[in-house]
């Protein structure tokens, strides 16, 4: 059987590691084909051989059946290879049509032909059911019509095959509703298309066949119709894997954290946390549900210090530290999975190593009077990266270098390791695979099962249900509601995060 | 493994850079009529013939280890110094200052003492734009340049008014805080080599302990590559940017007393800037902000430099050349992604 794309035997290393070693990838003309792996398990790594980016120490790569050496990204977008990648590459300050010819423009006389080709983008983007204004500039589309118009580049471009890298990762559900439209448009014009995921929704929901890949090793190919959520995922992850988080009821004890009526300012001098009270307990997990955009992220920088409350109260364990410094108050006792891991949780360029003790350098053991102790501090990085499974060539490693799933994993350690009396996790799993998930979960609940507090937020409902012990919906900077789990839905959620009522008041 | 190929491949950038230059000095020199092995045979010749020209050399590479020093430290808490030739002028006029004062002191004491002063006139001047970033976030690069302006006339003002002597200078300072030595100068038959090359290695040591070695120096590299992480971890920002300029301003400081104390051992009233401190900057980039880079990349230019007066007079070769391939060294390594990128290419090809 000939197929439109063949990758046989593919290895491709880095310095010591291993990316891709002994992956076969044969995609049929006109399927969606799931390329499924866990985070740096070298999804992305066999795509950029395939488009070209990387060479391959071995194997060969056939194209319709006729071998190929793919060079560089052109070749790739010759042979009909486009890839729509999961960070946009797009020019915000131009049109959409400008973004589409750009390093491709339509020239008549030495002037680029900006008429033409808005036609052309506007016949494809009709062909395939796109819907995208071609005089529409970037910077005023939602993200979802910005994917389009990638989508849209590599048609334009003439491309049968697309990869599509993690293409829901930053969709709404509504959006990611269209784009399943929108690949399906694409298969019955005649395409053929990757998709790179670890989303086994999407995978049942759109894909033909799927090839998982596992640390770098093709684990193998199979029919949708002929396998099941749980299968594929024990083949990424190599065991079984629990989807419900596995614990015990919770037993709360003493008050950990206290929020009384506070009051937090964003830049503009706007209240996004509008007298806001909340207690925590050591040895439960309160979840906090609501839209993006209620005060989470104000909330969360008032409790660690990184903005100013304008007025209320905050106490860890009885302690006042309502406007204390961010070392202070990490000091009495909070650990921070902070939400954006590139911005606030890792300093890329510093080695993993000195990334474990971003929050203990100062102290011993790590450092002695104003002096470094290297080897104490790469030890301790090497018996975290062990125990909690981070995935690194080394501890000297730069973080840059290590997939989003590991370098979270990095953070938790970090972390977790100083048994803080609170912990707070800001969208703990945000991009990561069942696999890491189901990990950082684990360690959620094990920490509240030590006795600490543990205060989550997530705009992921199906996480909030599952490893909440009490589920706190912020509106409008205020705790609307505190609700159990077990007592209530997705659907109740759902409403109450939109400012609505609950019908039956029911008991904290 | 890895860790290697990286430095591996941040000396090879430079080494190419200065091979790039060097040869599209020769090309230049070829237009211009003028014969390029003769040329650079007289380079040679002007650094390494006799003890003299490497006594020269060395002394006048000294204040650019510093200098450069001075922009790398800054440059590696994410600050672009470019205030280091004014801290070099208040450094080299403090230190002259302190040289004219204690007469009788021993050297043990004046040398440290004048050293310090300058460190700290440097570091003062250093300070003003740091606080401005930290505060009010002032862009650095725009203070710095004109502190650099203040240092000069301010210095010169000084000389005029109160330490004036015949020749638009200061007097020369007391024997005791002078880092020039008779017997160096006997070995290098009598250049004005002097003991501030132990300074600035010492300075390059204290640069690489300070940065790699302590708790201030991971601040600071934190601060350098990610200010919110380093919010985040508790780290005072606007405390290290500060301390991160004064440091940076001490380096230059010195700098400017290595003029002072060891070469000259007086302070004349300037009419333009030394270039030392721009030098630097140049220093710096080469030498990819390291400590030992900075050393490596400073003997060069110095070398260049001193090679270059050699030149002229033998091969009728005008200085101004060796000054173009600098500039071109300097273009080359700051455009060394185009040789990465060759480099990388070659690589690829090498394994299909």
């Amino acid at each position: 059987m000939e197929y439109v794309i063949e990758m046989r035997n593919i290895r491709k290393e880095f310095p010591g590691i291993v990316a891709n070693d002994n992956v076969t990838l044969q995609v049929q003309q006109g399927e969606i084909h799931a390329l499924l792996g866990e985070n740096g398990a070298g999804k992305s790594t066999l795509m950029n051989v395939l488009f070209g980016l990387y060479q391959p120490e071995q194997g060969e790569i056939y194209v319709k059946g006729k071998k190929v050496n793919i060079t560089d990204p052109n070749v790739a977008n010759d042979l009909g290879i486009g890839m729509v990648h999961q960070h946009f590459m797009l020019v915000e300050k131009f049109t959409v049509t400008e973004n589409i010819i750009l390093g491709n423009e339509p020239r008549d006389k030495g002037r680029v032909n900006l008429k033409k080709a808005a036609k052309e983008v506007e016949a494809i983007s009709k062909q395939y059911g796109l819907k995208v204004d071609p005089y529409a500039k970037i910077e005023d589309i939602s993200v979802g019509m910005q994917q389009r118009v990638e989508i849209l580049k590599t048609l334009y471009r003439g491309a049968e095959i697309l990869i599509f890298d993690e293409p829901t990762a930053v969709l709404t559900p509504q959006e990611i509703h269209e784009l399943i439209q929108i690949m399906k448009r694409l298969i019955e014009e005649g395409k053929s298309i990757i998709l790179i995921t670890h989303k086994l929704k999407e995978i049942m929901e759109v894909c033909d066949r799927c090839t998982v890949i596992r640390r770098g090793k093709g684990i193998g190919t199979v029919d949708i119709s002929e396998t099941n959520p749980d299968e594929l995922a024990s083949m990424m992850v190599g065991r079984e894997v629990n989807f419900s988080v596995e614990k015990g009821p919770a037993h709360p004890k003493e008050e950990v954290l206290q929020i009384e009526n506070l009051v937090v300012e964003d830049a503009r001098g706007v209240p996004q946390v509008n007298d806001l009270s909340l207690s925590l307990k050591g040895g439960e997990i309160v979840g906090i549900a609501g839209v993006d955009g209620n005060g989470q992220t104000e909330l969360i920088e008032a409790i660690t210090g990184l903005r100013k409350a304008k007025s209320g109260m905050i106490k860890l364990s009885g302690k006042d530290i309502t406007n204390h410094k961010p070392r202070k108050i990490t000091e009495s006792g909070l650990g921070h999975i902070p939400q954006d891991r590139h911005k606030h949780g890792l300093v890329l360029d510093f080695s993993v190593g000195e990334n474990m003790v971003l929050q203990t350098y100062y102290q011993k053991p790590y450092s002695n009077k104003g002096v470094l102790k290297l080897p104490k501090i790469m030890e301790k990085a090497k018996s975290l990266i062990k125990e909690y499974d981070v995935r690194t060539p080394s501890e000297m490693t730069p973080a840059r270098a290590l997939s989003g799933g590991n370098q979270q994993k990095a953070i938790i350690a970090r972390e977790v390791d100083r048994s803080p009396n609170l912990l707070i996790a800001a969208q703990p799993t945000r991009g990561l695979d069942v696999g890491a998930i189901e990990f950082i979960h684990s360690k959620l609940v094990e920490e509240r099962d030590k006795g600490k507090a543990v205060l989550m937020i997530s705009f992921e409902l199906d996480e909030i249900l599952n490893v909440s012990d009490r589920i706190a919906v912020i509106y409008e900077g205020k705790i609307v509601d505190i609700v159990k789990p077990e007592e209530t839905n997705e659907q109740e959620l759902g409403l109450l995060m939109a400012g609505g009522k609950r019908e039956k008041v029911g008991d904290q | 493994m890895e860790v290697l190929k990286n430095k591996f491949s941040g000396f090879m950038i430079p080494l190419v850079s200065v091979i790039l230059g060097l040869l599209a000095g020769a090309i230049i020199m070829l237009f211009s009529g003028y014969d390029p092995i003769l040329a650079y045979t007289a380079l040679f010749n002007g650094i390494f013939s006799n003890t003299y020209v490497m006594g020269e050399t060395i002394r006048q590479f000294t204040p650019l280890i510093l200098s450069g020093l001075a922009v790398a430290f800054a440059f590696r808490t994410g600050l672009f110094n470019i205030g280091v030739e004014g801290q070099l002028l208040v450094g080299w006029l403090a230190s002259v200052y302190v040289g004219l004062q204690f007469d009788g002191l021993t050297p043990f004491l004046h040398i440290p003492l004048a050293i310090l002063a300058a460190a700290a006139a440097g570091a003062l001047w250093g300070v003003v734009p740091g606080f401005l970033k930290a505060k009010y976030h002032v862009h650095e690069v725009i203070t710095t340049i004109m502190m650099n302006y203040i240092a000069l006339h301010v210095v010169n003002a000084i000389i005029r008014s109160y330490l004036l002597a015949p020749g638009e200078r200061t007097e020369t300072i007391h024997q005791s805080a002078s880092l020039a030595s008779a017997y160096l100068q006997s070995i290098t038959d009598f250049s004005r080599l002097h003991y501030g090359f132990l300074v600035a290695i010492i300075g390059a040591i204290i640069m690489w302990f300070l940065l790699w070695k302590t708790t201030l120096g991971y601040e600071l590299r934190a601060v350098g590559f990610n200010t919110n992480a380093s919010q985040y971890a508790g780290i005072n920002v606007s405390r290290n940017i500060v301390l991160s300029m004064v440091i940076s301003g001490a380096f230059a400081g010195v700098a400017g007393s290595m003029e002072g104390l060891g070469t000259y051992g007086y302070m004349s009233i300037l009419s333009a800037f030394t270039g030392i401190g721009f030098d630097g900057i140049a220093v710096s980039l080469l030498g990819a902000n390291s400590a030992i880079g900075v050393v490596l990349a400073a003997a060069l230019f110095g070398g260049l430099k001193i090679g270059a007066l050699n030149m002229q007079s033998v091969a009728q070769v005008p200085t101004q050349l060796i000054e173009i391939v600098i500039a071109l060294i300097i273009f080359f390594v700051a455009s060394s992604y185009l040789i990465r990128w060759f480099s990388n290419r070659l690589n690829k090809r090498g394994k299909i």
